[in-house]
């Protein structure tokens, strides 16, 4: 009886131990293998969930009204007209021009940010606008876009003879240059960093001057890059809305000139998407797949360039 | 007794008031290869980028006394125009990636937006191969990328496009420490021949190399000139016991 | 060319430079100096007490500095667990293709244009409930958040010596101890400061907003509501004719910047000690 009983303890204490090591293994390593893989399995889920759940919801737009809507030109929800070119056509116009407009900007600071010999105060100066330039709030950037740079427009506007209105294509083309040249300029200053000393100092021992040495040396070593850079720089300014819609003037046609008012998509969105059901939304949703569609080709390609620019 | 084309007087060079050289005073005779050896750290390299101010570029080193080219004090030229007089070769070869190999050779031209003629620039491009024995080596593959080319190849490729601006003067930082040793012996044997053309001006840590190529030996210690003569005298009867110990091995 | 017209086109290009460069810039400071000038005179106790009122009511902007604060440390709560457990896969498994994948998908989230997450979380979780709700803004807000936070654990892991990381292993760590007691105390203020610039950026966020958290004029504490934010704020106001409630847009502006300074400079600070 007293042998059973210990033996009873024993092999219960045994259990107990078992159980608490298998216990313990499960807890930590376990845990937090699946807490790893979840996580990494939700991130890869998004991008996809996106596309996915963008497709569903604008089926019914695609079922009654189609792609051919890609190629009209009227947008009137109201008669169930959803023309989208005006849109995709600003959206285009919009950020290649902000872009083309902030190239000399972005490569003059990520020159002067590189040079060995320049100032080191004036460029920490350089650097720190920079980012702070880069954490601005979008509705910050419109707000006051709205209230100093759309007087100043108007007064050109009525110099130039056009109605003198201050929003539209051209205020936006303005604010967007200023807002997306942080991010272009940060690239550029990144991989002009990393074109080897070697060779900017083989130039010197030529007698190049460091024009010369900037424009046949550096500039072609770091061409892929900048490029990459600027591409991206696109893929973001394509899905700037805030700022855009605060100045751009909403109104839903092709713009007829520079000063014209117009829409972009994402602006389109923002100014129409709560008010919209039914059809309407599913059309709104529609043009944010597109939207979704060319900015994520846009990054593809601009990483992938960059990524073949660091080899 | 040769004439003499650098000067170099009462030297002094300073980096972020640290005293890198000290009074340096030397000739560097015309036409010869003049070698400046020592330990690392002694301020080869920087003595060699003071001759043709690359020192301006990177740092804010401070420099005092005179260098004169042919009698011309150095500091009252524009830099780009020295540079172009005298040339330089690095530790390990840069040819520029983005040209072929005849861009490289005519870089130094098309930098400055020299416009040459298509007859001189083949004139110049088969000459400075030529005078470093890469053209026959490369003269099918002319307009093929410089970086295809072996270590060895690509340092002379480097140093025929500092002798396509037909300097007075070459300086050659450490130019075989990345290269193995029959590339290296290429290199020397070309540098002996290419004095008849151009003053030569090397710097090296390596004594076998020093004694193998040098007319002249300049041997600098922490900063001083130590010594400075005829490579043979040098190498058989150095007047000061630093250099008789650098050079039986027993430092750097 | 002569040397002379070489070095005067030297000359006018570094002039040239320099003057984009600083024209860059000046657009910083005259949204800095317009804020300071049209927001300080709106900086009152009105602004920081009183919750929105209609035009002739002097309200504030409580209820959107409340709504700023609860919308953005939710997104943080819900975006750091997952992008540093992300983080973490991507380092342990770097060498595997699934990795690669993941570092392009971060990269893909981050140019997801704003208003697009708004989209999507409208449809997720605002169109199934039929209402629009604060915690929606923070789950499309966190969205926002997680490439920068991913970047900065996986970049901060990457720092860490391999010395480090193997000498835990090869004293018989698990992996998770190695990871909880080793990897993880290392890497807190690398991933502290990604952390905070990913909040500095949704802190003034409004696109992803505008379907979600959907803005809220009275005082809401309720997660499952609509809830208001400085930026959702200061749009509405700007957008509004009424002299009164700009006033109010530029105080709110003030204030927003404001965070997302001390925000940035936080995390610099961060850098700068940590670095040391």
């Amino acid at each position: 009886m007293e042998n059973l009983k210990a033996l009873i303890q024993r092999q219960s204490g045994n259990i107990i131990y078992r159980f608490a090591s298998i216990k313990k293994l499960l807890n930590f390593d376990k845990i937090l293998k699946i807490s790893l893989f979840i996580s990494a399995a939700l991130v890869l889920g998004i991008v996809l969930g996106f596309v996915v759940t963008l497709c569903v919801a604008s089926f019914d737009f695609l079922k009654s009204v189609g792609f051919s809507s890609l190629l009209k030109d009227t947008w009137n929800p109201l008669t169930d007209e959803f023309g989208a070119s005006p849109f995709i056509f600003t959206t285009i116009l919009v950020s290649s021009l902000s872009l083309l407009l902030s190239i000399p900007f972005s490569l003059s600071i990520a020159i002067s940010l590189s040079d060995k010999k320049g100032n080191k105060l004036l460029q920490s100066f350089l650097n720190t606008s920079l980012d702070l330039m880069a954490a601005v709030p979008s509705v910050i950037y419109g707000f006051w876009a709205l209230f100093t740079l759309s007087p100043l427009v108007r007064l050109l506007q009525t110099k130039l003879g056009f109605a003198p209105m201050g929003v539209g294509l051209f205020t936006a083309v303005i604010v967007l240059t200023i807002m997306i040249i942080p991010f272009s300029a940060g690239i550029s200053r990144e991989v002009i960093k990393l074109v080897p000393q070697e060779l900017e100092e083989a130039g010197y021992s030529l007698g190049a001057t460091r024009y010369e040495v900037i424009r046949s040396i550096i500039l072609p070593q770091a061409k892929s890059g900048i490029i990459a850079g600027f591409i991206l720089s696109m893929g973001r300014s394509l899905g700037e809305t805030m700022a855009v819609t605060m100045v751009i003037g909403n109104f839903n046609a092709f713009p007829k000139n520079i000063f014209s008012p117009a829409n972009t998509i994402s602006s389109l969105i923002a100014n129409q998407f709560n008010e919209a059901s039914g059809l309407h939304q599913s059309a709104l949703i529609f043009l944010g797949l597109i939207l979704l569609v060319i900015t994520l080709l846009v990054n593809l390609a601009g990483a992938f360039i960059l990524k073949g620019s660091r080899r | 007794m040769e004439s003499i084309i650098l000067t170099i007087k009462y030297l002094n060079v300073y980096y972020d008031n640290h005293q890198i050289l000290f009074n340096v005073n030397l000739d560097v005779p015309e036409k010869k290869i003049t070698t400046i050896m020592g330990p690392s750290g002694c301020g080869k390299s920087t003595l060699l980028r003071t001759i043709n101010r690359m020192h301006e570029i990177t740092n804010m080193a401070r420099t005092e006394g005179e260098i004169l080219l042919k009698g011309k004090d150095i500091y009252t030229m524009h830099p780009e125009e020295l540079r172009s007089r005298i040339g330089m070769v690095f530790q390990s070869p840069n040819p520029f990636p983005h040209m072929s190999i005849y861009e490289n050779v005519i870089a130094g031209y098309t930098l400055k937006g020299i416009r040459l003629s298509k007859v001189d620039k083949d004139e110049i491009v088969e000459r400075s191969l030529r005078s470093v024995g890469l053209w026959e080596e490369v003269k099918n593959k002319l307009f093929k990328r410089g970086t295809f080319l072996s270590g060895g190849q690509q340092q002379r490729l480097c140093i025929a496009r500092a002798l396509a601006m037909r300097p007075d003067i070459i300086l050659l930082d450490e130019p075989t420490s990345s290269l193995d040793p029959a590339a290296t012996q290429k290199i020397e044997e070309l540098l002996m021949k290419l004095k008849d053309e151009v003053t030569i001006l090397l710097v090296t840590h390596n004594i076998a190399q020093a004694s193998r190529v040098s007319d002249y030996i300049a041997f600098l210690f922490l900063g001083e000139l130590v010594e400075f003569g005829p490579s043979t005298k040098i190498f058989t009867t150095p007047e000061n016991p630093k250099t008789e110990e650098f050079i039986s091995g027993k430092f750097g | 060319m002569s040397i002379k017209t070489r070095k005067k086109k030297d000359k006018i290009f570094t002039l040239l430079v320099m003057f984009l460069s600083i024209l860059t810039i000046l657009p910083l400071f005259l949204i800095l100096l317009y804020l300071i000038k049209a927001g300080f005179s709106a900086l009152n106790l009105d602004l920081i007490t009183k919750v929105s009122r209609p035009i002739g009511e002097r309200g504030g902007a409580l209820n959107s500095i409340i709504g700023t604060l609860i919308i953005s440390l939710l997104a943080t709560l819900i975006a750091t667990p997952i992008s540093v457990f992300t983080g973490l896969f991507i380092f342990e498994y770097r060498k595997k293709v699934v990795s690669k994948i993941l570092n392009i998908t971060v990269r893909l989230i981050s140019g997801i244009p704003s208003i697009i997450i708004g989209i999507v979380v409208y449809l997720w979780m605002v169109k199934p409930l039929g209402k629009y709700s604060a915690l929606s803004g923070s789950v499309a807000l966190a969205i926002m958040m997680i490439p920068n936070t991913v970047t900065s654990t996986v970049e901060t892991l990457e720092m860490i010596p391999i010395g480090l990381r193997e000498a835990s292993l090869a004293l018989g760590a698990s992996f998770a101890k190695n990871i909880t007691k080793v990897i993880l105390p290392l890497s807190i203020p690398g991933i502290l400061t990604g952390v905070l610039i990913g909040l500095g950026r949704i802190a003034g966020e409004t696109a992803p907003l505008l379907f979600t958290a959907f803005g809220n004029p009275f005082l809401n504490l309720n997660i499952m509501k609509p809830m208001d934010t400085l930026p959702l704020l200061i749009y509405n106001y700007a957008l509004s004719p009424f002299e009164e409630w700009h006033k109010i847009a530029w105080g709110a502006s003030l204030i927003l910047i404001f965070i997302v300074l001390i925000l940035n400079v936080l995390a610099k600070w961060i850098v700068s000690k940590w670095n040391r």
